[in-house]
C-alpha cells in the first residue's frame, strides 16, 4: 500500500506546440509556467520553489517574476523534469517549499533564443567520442541498435513498427505534430539518417514545453484540477559516453530507476494501466519495456508487434504519439509527464478507460541517465 | 595529416599520457592492480574499487567491431561516415572511425576483427582509429 505525500495540481503545455517562431525558449518557459499557475488558480507570489533544466533558474525566476526559496537546476538530459518531480517531493517533505513549479521549454525547431548543446572538448565525450562523431544524437544514440538486433534477432521491420504504432496513437490526437498514418514500408523507405535509423525512427524536432505544479497531498484537494498523486520515484546516472554503457542490450539507468520507482510505490507490473517510455528513437521503448521489467529480455519488439502497446492493447504506451509523432523539442520528459497526468485526470485525447496508475519513464542524454515516476489519481493505492 | 571528422579533443592532466602515447603509435590503457581489470577512459583511480594502485600498459591493438552507425547527414567528401565501437581484446570499448573499408552495412560486419591504426591530425593530436584486421600471419 502507498499513501502519496505530494500531488501534481497543475499540468499544462505551452499554448501552442509544433512551430512557434514568435517565441524564444525563455518566452516558452513563461508561457508554459503561466498556463500552469493560472490552471491552479494561483498567483506568481504563491510559487516558492522552481525547477528547470535547460534554462538558468535565475533567468527563469526573474523573467517570470517569481521569488523561489528553493531551486533545482538538475540537468541530466531529457528526463530531468521527471527527476525534478522526485526532488520537489523531497523538498516539500523537508519543509523547504510548499508550491513548486517545474518548467521546461525549447525552441527546438525555430531555434529562437536557444543556448544550444554545449559539450566541452576536454570532457570525456569531447575527448573520446566527439573526435569520431558529430554531436548528432542519431549517430550516437543509435550505437547499441545493431548489437541488439544481432544478438536478439530483432528485424528492421520490428524496429520500424515502433514508429508505426506510435503514429496510430498520434493520428486522432489534434495536438500531435505528425498524424498521417504510417506503414512499415513508409518507415523503411524514409530517409536514412544514421544507419540503421531512418527518419521516421528518429524523434521530431518541434518547439514547445510544459509546466507542472507540485504541492503536498493534503493541499491537493483545494485546487480546481483533479489531483494526480506521486507514489513512486527513481533516478540513476550511468555515463556521459554511450560507448561505455555497461551493457549495449540494457540501460543500467533504466533498470535501477524503474526498480526504485516500482518499489517505492509498492506496485507490480500488472497494476500499471498506462505507460510512457521516452522515445527519442524507435529502440527506446524496446529497451524501456525490457529494462522496466514488463517483458523478458529480447522480447519487447515482438510484444509491440503483437499490438500489446497499441490502441486497444493491454499496456497502452506513449498514447500521445510520443517523441516520434507528438512533439520533441530536444528534451522530451516534460511531454511524457503531461500525458501521464492527462490520462489520470481523464482528459487525454486517447483516453485509457479507468486509468488509475501511470508509469512515466524518461532517458537522460544517450542512455546516460534515467528517471521514473509512478503516478495515480488515487491518494492511496493498494 | 588527416582532417578530423568530429572535433579536436583537448587533453587534460589525467589523460595526457594517453594522448602522448597515441603520438608514438601506442594505445595505452590502464589496469587496476587490485582487481586486475582494464578500464577506459583514462583516470588515476580504478572506477570499480576506487584504488589508486593502477598501472598504464600498452593494449594489443586487437579488437572486434562491437557495433556502429553510419552517419548519412554529416558527410565526408560527400559520403556517409561510419562511427564504430571497437571492443578491445582487453575488454574495454572505444568509439572510432572505421578506416580502409567501405562505409556500408555490406562491408561492416559485427564482430569482424579490427586492428588499431594511428591517424595523425596535427602535431598534438593523433587519434587511435581501427581498420579491419588482415589475414592472421
Amino acid at each position: 500500500m502507498s499513501t502519496a505525500q505530494v500531488a501534481i495540481v497543475a499540468a499544462t503545455e505551452t499554448t501552442e506546440l509544433g512551430a512557434i517562431p514568435d517565441k524564444s525558449a525563455l518566452g516558452l518557459h513563461a508561457d508554459a509556467a503561466l498556463n500552469a499557475i493560472r490552471e491552479a488558480g494561483l498567483k506568481l507570489e504563491d510559487i516558492d520553489g522552481l525547477a528547470c533544466a535547460v534554462e538558468d533558474p535565475l533567468e527563469v525566476a526573474f523573467y517570470l517574476g517569481i521569488r523561489p526559496d528553493w531551486v533545482d537546476g538538475t540537468n541530466i538530459g531529457g528526463c530531468s523534469f521527471i527527476s525534478h518531480v522526485r526532488h520537489a517531493a523531497a523538498a516539500i517533505a523537508a519543509g523547504h517549499a510548499k508550491t513548486v513549479l517545474i518548467v521546461h521549454a525549447e525552441s527546438g525547431r525555430s531555434w529562437q533564443g536557444m543556448r544550444g548543446w554545449i559539450n566541452m572538448p576536454h570532457s570525456l565525450m569531447g575527448q573520446f567520442e566527439l573526435p569520431y562523431s558529430k554531436l548528432f544524437p542519431p549517430t550516437l544514440f543509435g550505437q547499441p541498435v545493431l548489437r541488439y538486433m544481432k544478438d536478439f534477432g530483432m528485424t528492421p521491420e520490428q524496429l520500424a513498427n515502433v514508429a508505426v504504432v506510435q503514429r496510430e496513437w498520434a493520428a486522432p490526437n489534434p495536438r500531435a505534430f505528425m498524424r498521417k498514418p504510417l506503414t512499415i514500408d513508409d518507415v523503411l523507405s524514409s530517409k536514412m539518417i544514421a544507419y540503421p535509423l531512418h527518419q521516421r525512427e528518429c524523434c521530431l524536432v518541434t518547439d514547445g514545453g510544459g509546466a507542472l505544479i507540485v504541492t503536498s497531498a493534503d493541499r491537493a484537494k483545494d485546487f480546481p484540477t483533479r489531483p494526480v498523486y506521486l507514489h513512486g520515484t527513481g533516478e540513476h546516472v550511468e555515463t556521459p559516453t554511450i560507448t561505455t554503457m555497461d551493457d549495449f542490450h540494457s540501460s543500467r539507468s533504466f533498470v535501477r530507476s524503474g526498480r526504485a520507482a516500482f518499489s517505492e510505490a509498492g506496485i507490480t507490473h500488472g497494476d500499471v494501466d498506462h505507460l510512457m517510455v521516452y522515445d527519442a528513437f524507435a529502440h527506446l521503448p524496446i529497451y524501456g519495456l525490457e529494462d522496466l521489467g514488463f517483458v523478458p529480455r529480447g522480447e519487447a519488439a515482438a510484444f509491440i508487434w503483437d499490438r500489446n502497446t497499441a490502441p486497444g492493447g493491454s499496456l497502452p504506451m506513449n498514447t500521445n504519439g510520443g517523441g516520434l509523432s507528438y512533439a520533441h523539442s530536444g528534451m522530451y520528459g516534460m511531454y511524457a509527464l503531461q500525458e501521464s497526468v492527462r490520462q489520470l485526470r481523464g482528459t487525454a485525447a486517447n483516453q485509457v478507460e479507468d486509468a488509475e496508475i501511470s508509469v512515466c519513464h524518461g532517458v537522460g542524454f544517450m542512455f546516460g541517465a534515467a528517471s521514473t515516476v509512478v503516478l495515480s489519481n488515487a491518494h492511496v493505492i493498494n | 595529416m588527416t582532417e578530423i571528422f568530429g572535433r579536436l579533443p583537448v587533453p587534460i592532466p589525467e589523460t595526457k599520457h594517453f594522448w602522448d602515447g597515441t603520438r608514438e603509435s601506442k594505445l595505452l590503457l590502464q589496469r587496476c592492480e587490485e582487481c586486475q581489470k582494464a578500464y577506459f577512459p583514462p583516470r588515476p583511480h580504478c572506477p570499480r574499487c576506487g584504488t589508486s594502485r593502477v598501472v598504464v600498459f600498452p593494449a594489443s591493438g586487437r579488437a572486434r567491431l562491437y557495433s556502429y552507425t553510419i552517419d548519412h547527414i554529416n558527410l565526408r567528401d560527400g559520403s556517409p561516415v561510419a562511427v564504430g565501437v571497437a571492443e578491445l581484446e582487453e575488454g574495454v570499448r572505444m568509439m572510432c572511425n572505421l578506416l580502409e573499408v567501405e562505409q556500408t552495412p555490406e562491408a561492416l560486419h559485427l564482430d569482424m576483427p579490427l586492428q588499431v591504426v594511428f591517424q595523425k591530425i596535427n602535431d598534438e593530436i593523433t587519434l587511435p582509429q581501427f581498420k579491419p584486421a588482415g589475414e592472421v600471419q
